[in-house]
């Protein structure tokens, strides 16, 4: 029993629902989103210290015995990912102050963002596969709020797609979970894990464990199911844009890592495989689509799957070192999409294009602004000792010990048309001849986006050299994947 | 029962992926929720007919129905019924602003406008 586990979700949503109120007083409503997200990340960093000294913890709401009430349980891999979240939105909020508009501002944006968190925070903490799905509902309903907000065409266009993309894999979602209630009985995710390896995963699970993979892959945007997601977050201003492509998607791969780890463990050879192939897939065809476009922000898009692609090939080696990289490779890419976001929404602001053939020569006007970009792309291509470098090492290093050597050597290659198409933007916009500038840039406007920014680039390389610090916890996490029965253990404590 | 229930599941799966499919936006929220609609009863008969009683737990009875499935799927209508409200004002909105609710006209991104 740890009532704290519950802060970072409810604080959030506290705050969301006072934000409601004093809709058009921007000052008021700029000073409480922080206070509420600094409450919630002094707890989830609490949390996090509580989980590494004592173990997971787990809360059962109304003191239900276990397999029966709803479960909550931070162990150490949501406890991480929880204290990601804040830390990211609060920076993203940050940098909208002056990005994301007035009308925004006095239309409920910080209400939704904190929504989102609630749901995401939520997703992460619960124990429970149909609290699960609530919260994914939670978390979905204020991103189609903030998809749409703001109500331009395209944004219109998009969000009718995204939703119902959302609303198809919701009902499967239903559908899954009912298959799985029926064949095992329980929804308590430990008690799930116990009663599949009870019955020792007879056929009807590994049907259960692809449609889960479906569900969650759809969120995820692994391949083939990653269609919606270049153009659907392509629609929103860049700090929504930046809180989806570094929040939404590993909300997905999360779900896959602990549906994969904990439930669907006694059928390797089919369930990874899948998983492992499906993976490679998907890094390929990120890499296509990265060196696809011309256009920074669909560039940046499409290395969101890419770094899908490259966590769940982690997942799927089953190994203790891979598990640390994939977890070290999860937070690095959630930090360094967000930072990469906010940068190109820097460069779109002083520039007024996205497209990049019109940019060129923005190191000579901006050079702060290139000399971190130029950081958070060799970050996100994992130049060592920046933060991408010890998560891939690591899942590589997993690859081979599981003895998949040729996909592993493709994981590695994809590095490569990474920093290609990260490099093709530094190239083309920072360097050359002088291209297009926007004629209304303000100064202190573009003062005020670039101190969140660099904060965050600087907070990315303090993950890739303090890697030594971190860990104890990351290694703490790994354990914990490769070993189910820590977290059913400390779930099932004191149930025959 | 079970066997009508899988068919009627399957049936209104049917329509729901028919009506997904089309190109008007109001059939294909028609279509979402008949999916919701399908879902839900794939979930009650998931959790079985058996029992006879509610499961109240007095009178001694042991043969009382799973209540389980029943709390899921009252969860489960709530959230369909909210997304889909949304969804219609959603497409009430895009429909004014696009002028248009014709889904093969919505397609395509800023470049090939």
């Amino acid at each position: 029993m740890n009532n704290f586990l519950l802060f970072p979700i409810i604080i959030p949503f506290f705050f969301a629902m006072i934000l409601l109120f004093g809709q058009k007083k921007i000052a008021y409503q700029r000073i409480m989103v922080l206070i509420g997200l600094a409450i919630s990340i002094i707890c989830a960093t609490n949390l996090v210290f509580d989980v590494y000294e004592n173990g997971p913890q787990v809360l059962t709401f109304g003191s239900w015995p276990v397999p029966f009430g709803i479960t909550m349980v931070g162990d150490m891999v949501s406890t991480l990912l929880v204290l990601t979240t804040l830390v990211l939105a609060f920076f993203i909020v940050w940098y909208g102050f002056n990005s994301i508009g007035k009308e925004r501002e006095q239309f409920f944006y910080y209400s939704g963002v904190m929504f989102i968190i609630t749901g995401v925070n939520g997703a992460f903490t619960t124990g429970d596969i149909f609290n699960l799905f609530v919260f994914f509902e939670v978390l979905l309903m204020a991103s189609y709020f903030l998809i749409v907000l703001g109500g331009e065409k395209p944004q219109l266009r998009e969000s009718i797609k995204y939703i119902l993309v959302n609303v198809i894999s919701s009902a499967l979602f239903v559908i899954t979970v009912a298959f799985l209630y029926s064949v095992v009985g329980t929804l308590n995710m430990a008690d799930i894990s116990l009663k599949i390896a009870e019955i020792n995963q007879p056929g009807i699970i590994t049907v259960i464990a692809v449609l889960f993979l479906l569900v969650f892959g759809m969120k995820a945007a692994i391949f083939p199911l990653y269609f919606w997601l270049p153009s659907a977050y392509y629609a929103p201003p860049i700090p929504v844009l930046a809180l989806f492509g570094a929040l939404l998607t590993k909300v997905g791969v999360y779900a896959i890592t602990r549906t994969y780890t904990l439930f669907f463990t006694h059928d390797l050879a089919f369930t990874h495989e899948l998983l492992m192939i499906l993976s490679i897939i998907t890094i390929v065809a990120g890499c296509i689509g990265a060196l696809a476009h011309f256009d920074v922000k669909q560039i940046i898009i499409y290395n969101i799957v890419i770094a899908v692609g490259v966590i769940l090939f982690g997942v799927a080696q089953m190994n203790e070192v891979a598990f640390q990289g994939a977890i070290f490779y999860l937070i690095h890419d959630m930090i360094i999409k967000a930072a990469l976001f906010m940068l190109i929404g820097i460069v779109i602001y002083v520039t007024g294009t996205t497209n990049l053939r019109k940019m060129g020569g923005l190191i000579r006007t901006y050079p702060t602004l290139g000399w971190f970009f130029f950081i958070a792309a060799l970050g996100l291509v994992g130049v060592p000792p920046l933060s991408g470098f010890i998560g891939k090492l690591l899942i590589i290093q997993g690859g081979f010990v599981a003895g998949n050597t040729w996909l592993t050597l493709v994981v590695l290659a994809s590095s490569i048309v990474v920093l290609l198409s990260i490099m093709r933007i530094f190239i083309y916009a920072f360097w050359g001849e002088q291209g297009q500038l926007s004629k209304d840039v303000q100064k202190a406007k573009y003062k005020h986006l670039l101190v969140p920014t660099v904060l965050l680039v600087i907070l990315s390389i303090f993950y890739g050299v303090g890697t030594e610090w971190l860990t104890p916890f990351i290694g703490d996490a790994a354990k914990l994947l490769t070993d189910p029965s820590i977290y059913t253990d400390s779930v099932m404590k004191g149930v025959e | 029962m079970e066997i009508v229930m899988a068919f009627v599941c399957g049936f209104l799966f049917m329509a729901a992926i028919y009506l997904i499919l089309s190109r008007s936006l109001l059939r294909i929220i028609i279509g979402t929720g008949l999916l919701s609609h399908g879902a839900h009863l794939l979930i009650l008969t998931m959790g079985s007919f058996k029992g006879s009683v509610p499961p109240v737990l007095h009178g001694g009875s042991s043969d009382f129905v799973d209540p389980i499935p029943q709390a899921l799927i009252l969860t489960a209508i709530v959230i369909s019924f909210g997304v889909t409200a949304f969804f219609l004002v959603l497409a009430y909105r895009a429909y004014h602003e696009l002028k248009t609710d014709d889904m093969t006209l919505m397609k395509g991104s800023e470049e090939n406008e």
